[in-house]
């Protein structure tokens, strides 16, 4: 705690103040592009931060994060369709309020939920952050191996989809991982005579893959699609009676957002169905939701934005994801060479707390931001897909290009963008694969050095309570489809 | 009238091989066998040398797992049948084709003009008849790209015959 006072620190920064700013209004862009998103975005964005320090790189990928999934709410409320999967609640509410001719009271309400949401969960991120890597220094080898494989098998329960499909998706990510030399023998495992494969494969080329072109792959079979866009006047603070009607909500919302964030999932986009859910369930007009509620705006909104805080907070304590966009933001943290883990919070703690900090001045610019220009943020939408997706394709692959200047891994990106249109068609999400690539050298890392550790013994994973009680945690996780399912 | 039941039943059977969960089933499981069988051409460590398990293993062990699971969710399938996806347009192939097109050209002949050529080509099909944006799309914005990288981030592109005109 005595490090809180760091938090201030970006503040002094002109450096990060200038990163801030672009992020947040990159975030805004990214969000309010359907397809594209803070995901997709900072997959793209992620070769750039090379130029920058590993500080500027991360608050510049966060602002991304923040910004990004308030902007999905613009397009949700103006087109109905969600910039971001975060923001496929928000439509239920938002474009039919918006359809009444309150477009501006419905983004007002979605721009103060989402900043309080925002920033409630920073603040649970600023201390649970710190007790979490307190913990983790208790943590051995065995016990980071059982806590992957939590990390694993609670995506499966509790992100989108299928949970057996999401787990085929997470060991696909894990084998992946296994390409390349192995780092405890050497031996070549899966390179089939290709010298630029001994080394691995890299997570951009995947992740650029996955998110981009899979996205790319995706809009072409939607040419035709056409949008509805209601007009959009100004942006209007919500009224008195509209706070007493949600304040409730918001706080209830913020909890579930950031309680939700914590867990790895897929962050945003199952909190603020939750969110949205608890806030029908708690309505005293429940009747309302789904024909231009507030309260249903507020619930999603407050929840979304609340995963943002609350995801970060395993990413850095443990080096676990909390989100798709996390995970990304995990493999920037990577290819700068920072390790998250309690070490980091040991010996960097201005990194951290700059990190903190750079996410409330984020929240705090994409509410000015969104207050005011969520008007021209909204023809950005006007941007047809035939003249995005080709510069994007550009972008892509010279990025993808850039980082190992390989070609190889140009040719790997435009196949995973293959796989990753595949998957998404038939139900298979790509965020456990990429939650596998980067938790796969971990995973099998640690059981094969608790297996040196144990003699070869696998039953005294069994000895060790904490590896035993994330076990449990993810047997109960495996086991909580079934549940609900019976219910 | 035996023999109209019959070539129907035989029909329904032969449905089963065409739907998605089956497809999708047996994509997986024939890839994850050709993996595994290459597991087995993995070199091996003597027992000297091995801490733990064998570098083969692991990599056995998730491909075992990925081809179980895929079967449960086959047979589970057949109960919950998977939506039915539409089907893909004339536009999906196109940008897929010129994925190979720009494979071909950065490979053969020039990386910038396979980014150029796939980016008119997937502007074009996917509706822009304007040849202002068309050369926009094309031309200007992978050059500004092209630039970029080049001066920002100090990257030296692949040799090609536009690339060449350009380092001299």
């Amino acid at each position: 705690m005595e490090n809180l006072g760091l938090i201030f620190a970006p503040l002094f920064s002109y450096k990060l103040l200038i990163v801030l700013f672009f992020g947040t209004i990159f975030g805004l862009i990214l969000g309010v592009l359907p397809g594209l998103g803070p995901t997709t975005g900072g997959a793209l964005i992620l070769p750039f931060t090379m130029t920058l320090d590993p500080l500027s790189a991360i608050v510049l990928l966060t602002a991304i994060y923040c910004a990004g999934t308030y902007g999905g709410a613009i397009t949700a409320i103006l087109i109905n369709t969600p910039g971001t999967p975060a923001a496929a609640a928000t439509c239920l509410d938002g474009y039919p309020l918006a359809q009444k001719g309150e477009a501006g009271r419905a983004l007002g309400m979605a721009t103060v939920s989402s900043v309080i949401g925002g920033i409630a969960s920073v603040v649970v991120l600023i201390f649970f952050a710190p007790l979490l890597a307190n913990l983790a220094y208790e943590f051995g080898q065995p016990e980071y191996f059982a806590l992957a494989i939590f990390g694993l098998t609670m995506l499966a329960s509790i992100g989108e989809g299928s949970p057996i499909k999401n787990l085929i998706a997470g060991a696909f990510g894990i084998l992946i991982s296994t390409v390349g030399k192995d780092f405890m023998t050497s031996i070549d495992r899966f390179t089939f005579g290709i010298n630029e494969l001994t080394e691995g494969i890299g997570f951009i080329p995947v992740v650029v893959g996955l998110f981009a072109i899979s996205e790319m792959l995706t809009q072409s079979t939607l040419i035709n699609q056409i949008f509805n866009r209601v007009a959009l006047k100004a942006v209007k603070l919500p009224s008195i009676d509209d706070y007493k009607k949600t304040w409730k909500t918001i706080i209830r919302s913020s909890g579930i957002g950031s309680f939700i964030g914590v867990l790895p999932a897929e962050g945003g986009t199952v909190a603020s169905l939750i969110g949205y859910a608890e806030a029908k369930r708690w309505s005293k007009k429940p009747e309302n939701f789904g024909k231009g509620s507030i309260e249903g705006i507020a619930g999603a909104e407050a929840a979304n934005n609340a995963a943002t805080g609350g995801a970060m907070v395993p990413t850095l304590a443990l080096g676990i994801p909390g989100s798709a966009t996390t995970a990304v933001i995990l493999t920037g943290l990577i290819i700068h060479g920072v390790r998250p883990g309690p070490d980091l919070f040991r010996e960097q703690p201005e990194f951290l707390y700059g990190i903190f900090g750079s996410m409330l001045i984020a929240n705090i610019l994409f509410f000015i931001l969104g207050f005011f220009g969520a008007k021209i943020f909204a023809r950005i939408t006007l941007v047809p897909n035939k003249l995005l997706w080709p510069m994007i394709f550009a972008v892509s692959v010279c990025g993808t290009y850039s980082l190992n200047q390989s070609i190889i891994d140009v040719w790997l990106m435009l196949l995973f963008g293959v796989i990753g249109f595949f998957m998404r068609r038939y139900g298979f999400s790509v965020v456990p694969v990429i939650i596998g690539l980067i938790l796969g050298e971990l995973v099998e890392g640690t059981l094969r050095q608790s297996l040196v550790i144990f003699d070869g013994n696998w039953l005294m994973f069994l000895q060790r309570p904490i590896a035993l009680t994330f076990f449990v945690l993810s047997l109960i996780a495996l086991s909580f489809p079934l549940i609900k399912k019976k219910k | 009238m035996n023999d109209v039941h019959k070539e129907k039943g035989t029909n329904k059977s032969l449905s089963l091989f065409f739907k998605s969960s089956f497809i999708v089933s047996a994509v997986i499981i024939v890839i994850s066998s050709i993996l595994l069988y290459f597991t087995f051409t993995f070199d091996i460590v003597p027992p000297i040398l091995n801490r733990g398990i064998q570098p083969a293993t692991f990599p056995k062990a998730l491909l075992i797992l990925i081809i179980a699971l895929t079967l449960l969710t086959y047979f589970i399938s057949l109960k919950n049948p998977w939506k039915n996806e539409k089907k893909l347009p004339n536009s999906f192939y196109i940008t897929l084709l010129s994925f190979v097109v720009f494979i071909i050209v950065s490979k053969f002949l020039d990386f910038f003009l396979g980014i150029a050529l796939l980016s008119i080509i997937v502007s074009y099909f996917w509706g822009e008849r304007r040849v202002i944006y068309l050369i926009m799309v094309s031309i200007i914005f992978p050059l500004i790209v092209f630039v970029f990288f080049e001066t920002i981030l100090g990257l030296r592109f692949p040799p090609g015959i536009i690339t060449n005109l350009y380092y001299g």
